[in-house]
């Protein structure tokens, strides 16, 4: 199997994970460093008093940044066809309310292994200084070498 | 203190009616008891993350355990007053099942004057056999996260 472009793996991605169209994340490449993009939408909104993210969405943000970015990043990974890295735990912490602003993100993959990985996501809005939200996960890897 | 489980039960199915996230999951309100809530989510297509196995995608199983995690609080605290997610721990144990609704049980477990300490669980129908368990801790009203984190 040829491994697919990152871009062109990242653009599949986006479009055939239905979940991803149902938040409407986009992301945008910068050699092998991914910057996820969700932008605001009512249907996001966790709390109407502020009004706020949900938690929930945060939390799902990071989780698919991580996904996307291990997804892009290691070449048996881009084959058409590879499994996705699977969810084995993630910690979310909390820092801020999310405001009806544009949400952004990126992963810091720490350590691949043979099986699993590493990665710690931060998710911030207008200053990236001052992140929202991060999250600490491993990922199971499934490759198809 | 005697707890009212019919207004809970109002302010549960309150819970996930007037938040738009989780209107927009389909989420539903399940039952309510003494420190403890549960909700869940009908399987619905456009909600699935592993479009290869037809598997709900992870998110959608951390914002119904953070949901569930808030109404087993409000369920300890017996108050209106709003809470924020701390932090929230997910290990996923296996994939939820393909065209399964998936439920999540939350109890809060102690409460003190700031935080309200919550695990929970979600499963397709045997609490034995979860898909996924979490820890969360919540800020109580009055310390908004941005004041004291």
């Amino acid at each position: 199997m040829t491994a697919e472009t990152r871009a062109d793996r990242l653009a599949a991605l986006l479009v055939a994970v239905p979940y991803a169209r149902f938040l409407g994340m986009s992301a945008e490449l910068a050699g092998d460093e991914m910057t996820a993009i969700l932008p605001f939408s009512p249907h996001l909104v966790g709390n109407t008093a502020l009004p706020a993210l949900h938690g929930g969405v945060l939390g799902a943000f990071m989780e698919m940044t991580a996904v996307m970015q291990l997804s892009i990043r290691e070449p048996a990974l881009r084959a058409p066809g590879a499994h996705q890295p699977r969810t084995i735990d993630v910690t979310i912490e909390y820092l801020r309310p999310g405001r009806a602003l544009t949400l952004y993100a990126r992963a810091d993959v720490r350590k691949v292994g043979r099986r699993i990985a590493n990665v710690h996501v931060e998710a911030w809005q207008e200053t990236r200084a001052s992140p929202v939200a991060a999250l600490r996960g491993h990922f199971l890897l499934r490759l198809t070498r | 203190m005697t707890v009212d489980l019919e207004a809970l039960a109002a302010l549960g199915a309150r819970m996930v009616e007037m938040t738009p996230h989780a209107a927009a999951l389909g989420m539903k309100f399940v039952s309510v008891e003494a420190d403890v809530g549960t909700l869940k989510i009908p399987y619905r297509d456009d909600l699935v993350g592993d479009p290869q196995t037809g598997v709900l995608a992870g998110g959608v199983i951390t914002a119904l355990l953070d949901h569930a995690c808030g109404l087993a609080v409000k369920a300890a605290a017996l108050d209106a007053d709003p809470t924020a997610t701390l932090d929230l721990r997910i290990d996923y144990m296996r994939p939820a099942r393909p065209r399964r609704d998936v439920i999540a049980r939350a109890h809060c477990y102690k409460l003190t004057h700031t935080i309200a300490f919550v695990r929970a669980a979600a499963f397709e129908d045997d609490p034995d056999d979860p898909i996924a368990t979490a820890q969360a801790a919540f800020v109580r009203a009055g310390a908004a996260p941005k004041d004291s984190v």
